[in-house]
């Protein structure tokens, strides 16, 4: 079947399963925009590439499926270029596709021409100029295996004007030929069986083991998997921030998020612990501290897919490349054996009630406001937490109200909370709310967002409009640049610099309302959950609720940057009693 | 830049990283190296005897590069089908020298017989300066390059070696009969 590689394009698009894209047109990508008219795939039209990137990568979060964006060639692909690395920091699949000028000009300058495969080397999985249109469907189909297998990512397919124009004739590359045509890609999916026991072994003898769950978890879908384990063994566990929601906040083996703004129990267990159960998980600066002080009587079992993550930081006992879900239950039926062959599990009874003891001493805590001050963000989000309909999913951009969040929520579901984790892109939270939205429109999506945050990407409020995906947008407006304003604070001898932004420019509400949304203004805390009531009740358009809340609030407990984590800030109340946390 | 090693302890690594021979995989590999902070010492890059993949041979100090990441992060890239680590007692390498060298008329004889002495080849003679090659073990090309030094070097050109593991006896054996080795 003859066709042009615009309608290849397409067509390959729709065979991956496709359903939804996420971009914005332009010169050279132009030829793909016309058979698009004609596909089965929904196309949603952004106000910003950027907005195209981090939709793309919500939709993905949510629905484990690839998240698809599409924008021309030059300043569009730049554009892309920062949700492109987050979602290659995050582990996000995904699949951008590119315009790029006509293969004769290529190389000249020409207009809205741009290195775009150099550009995104190092910040995707893989990518590729296509150079032919025979090649398109190949290009396609490796794009999305190499996005959605082993350690997930993102690639990219850079495709020149002429290639789109071309024609062909359209073949489908069967799974063997994907594979052929990658001979040097080959994750490792089974753990190795020595290790699986040792593991198994190490396991039954720690008397303070603690599971240290990531967002390989996730990624792996294991989380009944790590529910088993856990509940087997007793274990109790901490999940990272882009693991929350792997394991219900509501268990009683569940101790949070550990690291730099992690609760007091969470980062202290793993301190204390002799037996790290590190689960997709890479050991990120946040949750060490200063490496050469994190848990140092701990021994480590990694189980990774990606083998370049074992030893990078911190060199494992048991290291076990593979997929995480299938590793875990390796591990049960391990344990399992070993159990039923007369072996016991070492007695932790005493580490269980140290861990309860801290739980008890130093649970997250703020001071509520007095009559007549300022809102409290976390009070704000309580109230949000408390209202929510069930399954809601969270979204946040970057910074104090990003780690509010993860504190004061409760994540009880897999999949219910989206953020950016290891780029830290503020403006992160409005697109990636609009895809996760689009994704599971079933579902209520809040987003939370700082007004720093919010400023970034607000415009694509705009796309939701249009195109009536009815998310939900708290922005915690504290009129600054909060952590940098807690940093500056604590770090900085109180010297301000650059962090003030505006409490009334612009105004959140008329600019909500401008937007096709409708807008709210909290300033009081009688005013929170009469908003919050009237935002979760509308569902026919976005909703942005401005809250007006204390500038001076700081996010704790707080390791500060280079130091260990022993080292943590508790919140001022907790300080006294710190000598507890040995 | 030249490294060199004493016969028990390498100070240098030498990655052997066989790649699909597609556009861009040099820069990839190049690109990972610099991202991560790695130092190359020489980089050479050539197709094999199956024109669908080359090989590049990488070499780094011991000192600022964890080899093991080095080869973890290398294989990241899709394009990267096999690394191998050559000890370099346990592989031969090859590196190919071009100099031209200033003479004049009183010295070009001892520049001739320098040359000779190691083996390489005049490739050009001129009034003031000469061209000369070598190829060898990269050892023996620092010493060469060395003692050309003293005569004033217009412009030297080193590849950077190449290297494949050194057959034991067995596999010298099943190489000569024909077997895959």
């Amino acid at each position: 079947m003859k066709m042009t590689g615009a309608q290849a394009l397409i067509k390959a698009l729709e065979m991956e399963g496709t359903e939804v894209m996420f971009g914005l047109p332009g010169g050279c990508i132009l030829p793909a925009y016309d058979p698009l008219l004609d596909s089965s795939i929904r196309h949603i039209l952004v106000r910003h590439e950027q907005g195209a990137g981090h939709m793309a990568e919500g939709y993905a979060h949510v629905t484990g499926r690839p998240g698809v964006a599409m924008v021309t060639s030059g300043p569009a692909a730049t554009n892309m270029v920062t949700p492109l690395c987050d979602a290659y920091m995050d582990s996000i699949p995904m699949v951008c596709i590119t315009g790029q000028v006509s293969t004769s000009a290529i190389g000249t300058d020409a207009f809205q021409e741009c290195d775009t495969v150099g550009i995104t080397r190092s910040v995707t999985k893989h990518n590729e100029l296509v150079m032919s249109a025979a090649d398109l469907p190949m290009a396609v189909r490796q794009a999305f295996h190499i996005a959605t297998t082993g350690r997930p990512g993102p690639t990219l397919i850079d495709i020149p004007k002429d290639v789109l124009q071309n024609s062909m004739e359209w073949h489908w590359p069967t799974d063997a030929e994907v594979i052929d045509s990658l001979p040097g890609y080959r994750p490792t999916m089974k753990g190795h069986p020595r290790m699986i026991k040792e593991a198994a072994r190490l396991i039954l003898e720690s008397e303070r083991p603690i599971l240290y769950v990531g967002g390989g978890v996730l990624k792996a879908r294991a989380a009944e998997a790590l529910r088993e384990l856990a509940e087997l063994t007793q274990i109790h566990v901490v999940t990272t921030l882009m693991a929350r929601g792997a394991f219900p906040d509501s268990h009683p083996l569940c101790l949070g998020m550990p690291g730099m703004h992690g609760t007091a129990s969470a980062t202290t267990a793993m301190q204390r612990s002799d037996l790290l159960i590190a689960l997709g998980a890479r050991f990120d600066d946040r949750i060490t501290g200063k490496v050469s002080e994190f848990a140092q009587e701990a021994k480590i079992i990694h189980v990774d897919i990606d083998p370049a993550e074992q030893g990078k930081v911190r060199r494992p006992d048991v290291p076990i490349v593979g997929d995480c879900r299938l590793v875990i239950e390796e591990i049960v039926k391990a344990i399992r054996d070993l159990l039923s062959t007369g072996n016991t599990q070492a007695d932790t009874s005493v580490w269980k009630s140290r861990i309860s003891g801290w739980r008890e001493q130093f649970p997250l805590q703020y001071e509520p406001s007095e009559p007549g001050e300022a809102l409290k963000p976390q009070f704000c989000l309580e109230a949000l937490r408390d209202s929510a309909p069930e399954d809601t999913i969270l979204i946040s951009g970057v910074g104090q109200h990003q780690m509010w969040s993860s504190q004061y929520w409760r994540f009880e579901k897999p999949y219910t909370w989206v953020n950016s984790g290891g780029l830290g892109t503020m403006g992160f939270s409005v697109p990636a709310a609009i895809g996760a939205k689009v994704g599971r429109p079933e579902a209520t999506v809040w987003a939370i967002d700082g007004d720093g945050c919010f400023q970034m990407t607000a415009q694509e409020l705009v796309t939701a409009s249009t195109e009536r995906i009815p998310v939900k947008v708290a922005i915690l407006n504290n009129s600054y640049l909060g952590m940098v304003r807690q940093w500056q604070e604590m770090f900085y001898e109180e010297r301000y610099s650059e962090v003030y932004l505006s409490p009334d420019t612009p105004d959140f509400v008329k600019w909500a309302e401008a937007m096709g949304c409708v807008g709210i203004r909290v300033d009081s805390p009688e005013e929170v959950q009469p908003a919050i009531d009237k935002a979760n009740s509308i569902d026919d358009r976005p909703v942005v609720v401005d809250f007006r809340v204390a500038a001076s609030e700081k996010v704790f407990p707080m390791v500060p940057a280079g130091f260990g984590n022993d080292d943590l800030l508790l919140p001022p109340s907790q300080m006294a009693r710190k000598e507890f946390l040995r | 830049m030249s490294v060199s090693s004493t016969p028990n302890q390498p100070t240098y690594h030498i990655l052997s990283v066989l790649v699909q021979n597609r556009p861009g995989v040099l820069a990839r590999v190049s690109g990972l190296f610099a991202r991560r902070g790695y130092n190359i010492f020489s980089l050479a890059v050539a197709p094999t005897e199956d024109e669908a993949f080359s090989r590049i041979t990488v070499v780094v100090d011991v000192e600022s590069t964890p080899l093991e990441q080095v080869v973890k992060q290398l294989f990241k890239l899709i394009e990267v089908v096999k690394i191998s680590e050559l000890d370099p007692r346990r592989s031969v390498e090859r590196e190919l020298l071009l100099a031209t060298v200033r003479v004049t008329p009183d010295n070009r004889g001892q520049v001739v017989e320098l040359t000779n002495i190691f083996e390489g080849k005049i490739l050009a003679v001129g009034v003031e300066a000469v061209t000369v090659s070598l190829d060898g073990n990269p050892d023996k090309i620092d010493d060469f390059e060395e003692l050309l030094r003293g005569y004033g070097i217009v412009e030297l050109q080193r590849t950077g070696r190449v290297a494949l593991p050194k057959l034991d006896r067995e596999a010298r054996l099943r190489a000569v009969q024909g077997k895959s080795v």
